[in-house]
């Protein structure tokens, strides 16, 4: 299931949080609403950490990870990254680099098996990726736009990428990622889909803007709706009758 | 570019993506929204004015382009659009793509006019949407309407214009020269008095600028007076009418004057017997008798003012027996001179007596012995004219001759239409004065013998071909004294003139 949630009146939720199958980072805020949010959905599962990068909130776009490992750039503190590696399990990697573009997140974008970087990565830094992340690196475009952790995101089901895209990438990628590819928007229209939304194998949040035929999109394309149509027709009746009665 | 050099291109399908709003499949654009859903969302006419009131002129249909313009146009004309389109305000916000009219009654006081407008909304997505502004229209009659329809106590500025003579020659000239410059293009009222035309103008210095066109073309003298109409003290604030009396001195072409002593002694010992050969803002004075030429400006004129001895309505037609040239041709103030002696005789005398009159003449290359010629007969006059009796030891001639006459050629012409005509001023004329409208029509008919005796008189006004003329085989007669025409190439292919119009110029013409 697709949540809708909020950090502090802005629907980026991209911006403030980072999901992994394997735990999640949560900026932190003024309000608890946005943490007990993650907290309600994640806490049985994975480990849901508050903490900032850089002294920033705009974790999301900061860094990037899988359950494998955790990239953080040069200028995260050492008691971040202290408080980093003891949070997470074990076998997460926690690493910081010495990358000239700082933001991971919008350079950066992974699932547990492939990862898409920006064109303009040193080449440490993609032999970093592929060690630290497990993943193979391949260095993308999405419909024109270098930052490909901005204008899509994916998870190990599925990917959804820049309303843009023509058909001959949305192919070319989905044949990168192994997964299939389709292209959307969130938040009513927006096409940044890396700050609207934050997704996992099994969960994904979105921005509180994001309509209903949006959200219907994510929850088709991550694969997150329960399988048996069965169930939608039970939904459906249940909501008529409740409408009726 | 990467094309152009060759290189592989992978093809680009632009994909479908789920509306937003609606989820409807749909190209991908800035806003991610169908249209409709776009159109639901924001509406770009907002703010946008879609109710109008323009003012409207009935009697010149014209419209009223803030602050006073008024634009003369006609009901779904491309003026119209124009005006329709500048009067909308806030239209400067988007993009005007289109404007059409939308049929309405025309006295439905209702224009529509459907405008296609594109505006950018939401991150960058280009709406168009059309929409109806209804205009409507306010019938509010235009300033130079209301004048006209309004009582002629309208006017600001009146020029009276008036000759002191007994004939109205001078105004069918000044009439022309007026309409070939256009200098009473401005005037919201011409009115043919007594002696003279008034003039009225909606403006002071209308009246003042045609008061000065006049000055250039006849000796005048002016006076102006105002009377307040009206006054706002704590503005400062004076309304008033202004009258400019102008008078064109008395003396006309072919006048014979006798010069007073003092006048004569100004120019030279002229005269002091002399003809008034040409009158434009001087007045041309020739001696017949030594063919002495000698200008007299309006100022000159107006120092000492003098009166004509004998006017061309005192003209005698005279036969002239024998004619012996005493000298050779002069050119004298562009025109050409022949003194000559003359043996004439008044036609009137012609086979009753004897009476032969032996003169001087200044018409020696014109006159041939059995021609008639037209002149002042001083012989028979009974002048009082007081200036005469002050010239000492003055030997008056006993006749003068002006001009050779055509009267016996014309006679075959007559009732024949001319092969030009001339346009005429709007006059308004008072009943009173309609009562010698003979009298005028056949000055009027000697102004354009006039016209086509002498070229130089037509110099400066402007002739239009009449279309109704046809030429006749008879032209060519056998005579080798011509009556004089207008020859075909000085005239002005005619304006084109509705055919209504056209007749109104033909009974205008008094024919």
């Amino acid at each position: 299931m697709a949540n809708r949630i909020q950090f502090e009146n802005s629907c980026d939720v991209g911006v403030f949080s980072k999901l992994t199958n394997a735990y999640c980072l949560v900026a932190i805020g003024g309000s608890e609403s946005f943490y007990s949010a993650f907290e309600a959905e994640l806490a049985d599962v994975i480990p849901v950490v508050k903490t900032s990068i850089a002294g920033t909130r705009i974790i999301g776009r900061l860094c990037a990870g899988n359950k494998n490992g955790l990239l953080l750039p040069h200028n995260t503190t050492d008691q971040e990254l202290q408080h980093l590696r003891n949070s997470l399990p074990d076998q997460v990697v926690v690493q910081r680099i010495d990358e000239r573009l700082s933001a991971l997140g919008n350079c950066i974008a992974c699932n547990d098996h492939v990862a898409l970087t920006h064109t303009d990565l040193d080449k440490e830094t993609e032999e970093m990726i592929a060690d630290v992340l497990g993943v193979e690196v391949f260095r993308q475009t999405i419909a024109g736009n270098i930052l490909v952790g901005s204008y899509c995101a994916f998870s190990n089901k599925g990917a959804l990428v820049h309303p843009h895209t023509s058909v001959e990438d949305m192919n070319e990628l989905a044949t990168l990622l192994q997964v299939p590819v389709s292209a959307g928007t969130v938040n009513r229209g927006s096409e940044v889909i890396g700050a609207g939304l934050t997704v996992n194998d099994w969960t994904a949040f979105c921005g509180s803007d994001t309509t209903a035929t949006e959200l219907n999109v994510i929850e088709t394309a991550f694969q997150l709706k329960p399988a048996q149509p069965s169930a939608i027709v039970d939904e459906m009746r249940k909501s008529l009758i409740d409408s009726y009665v | 570019m990467a094309e152009e050099a060759g290189m592989f291109v992978v093809p680009q399908t632009v994909g479908t993506v789920l509306c937003c709003k609606c989820g409807i499949p749909m190209a991908p654009n800035a806003a991610n929204m169908c249209v409709k859903c776009l159109r639901s969302e924001v509406d770009i006419t907002e703010g946008l004015q879609k109710h109008v009131i323009i003012m409207h002129c009935p009697e010149c249909n014209s419209y009223l382009q803030p602050p006073r313009t008024w634009i003369k146009a006609q009901l779904e004309s491309k003026e119209l659009l124009t005006f329709c389109v500048k009067r909308l305000k806030n239209l400067n916000k988007v993009r005007l793509v289109h404007a059409e009219f939308i049929w309405t009654e025309p006295h439905s006081k209702r224009i529509k006019v459907k405008l296609k407008v594109q505006k950018e909304v939401l991150n960058g997505a280009i709406l168009e949407q059309s929409y109806v502004v209804e205009y409507v229209q306010q019938e509010h009659m235009c300033e130079s309407c209301s004048r006209v329809q309004a009582n002629p106590d309208q006017w600001v500025a009146a020029v009276q214009l008036r000759q002191h003579v007994s004939h109205r020659r001078t105004f069918f000239y000044l009439e022309q020269l007026i309409l070939k410059h256009g200098a009473a293009a401005s005037a919201i009222k011409i009115k043919q008095m007594e002696q003279g035309i008034d003039f009225f103008f909606s403006n002071r210095s209308h009246g003042v600028k045609f008061v000065e066109f006049i000055g250039k073309v006849a000796p005048m003298k002016s006076r102006n007076d105002k009377q307040l109409v009206s006054h706002d003290i704590k503005s400062n604030n004076y309304n008033y009418k202004y009258t400019f009396s102008v008078e064109i001195c008395p003396i006309c072409r072919e006048d014979l004057i006798c010069l007073p002593l003092k006048v004569a002694a100004s120019l030279g010992n002229l005269g002091p017997l002399v003809i008034c050969t040409k009158v434009t803002n001087s007045i041309a004075l020739l001696d017949p008798l030594t063919l002495r030429i000698s200008y007299l400006d309006a100022d000159q004129y107006w120092r000492l003012p003098f009166k004509s001895l004998l006017t061309s309505r005192q003209l005698v037609e005279y036969i002239v027996l024998d004619v012996e040239i005493i000298s050779s041709e002069v050119n004298v103030g562009g025109s050409k001179y022949v003194l000559a002696d003359a043996q004439v005789a008044r036609v009137s005398d012609f086979g009753k007596n004897d009476t032969i009159f032996n003169i001087r003449t200044h018409l020696g290359h014109l006159l041939n012995p059995g021609d008639y010629a037209l002149g002042y007969d001083l012989y028979g006059a009974n002048s009082n004219d007081i200036e005469i009796e002050k010239h000492k030891g003055l030997v008056i001639p006993e006749a003068i001759l002006i001009r050779k006459s055509y009267e016996e050629k014309r006679q075959k012409k007559r009732g024949k239409p001319r092969a030009w005509k001339l346009k005429s001023l709007d006059m308004e004329v008072d009943d009173k004065n309609r009562t010698d409208q003979e009298k005028i029509n056949s000055e009027y008919e000697q102004f354009l013998k006039d016209l086509e005796e002498n070229p130089e008189l037509r110099f400066n006004i402007s002739l239009y071909r009449n279309k109704d003329y046809q030429p006749s085989e008879m032209t060519s007669v056998a005579d080798g004294d011509e009556v004089p025409s207008i020859p075909l190439d000085e005239l002005l292919a005619d304006l084109d003139l509705s055919e209504a119009e056209a007749e109104d110029e033909d009974d205008e013409m008094r024919e």
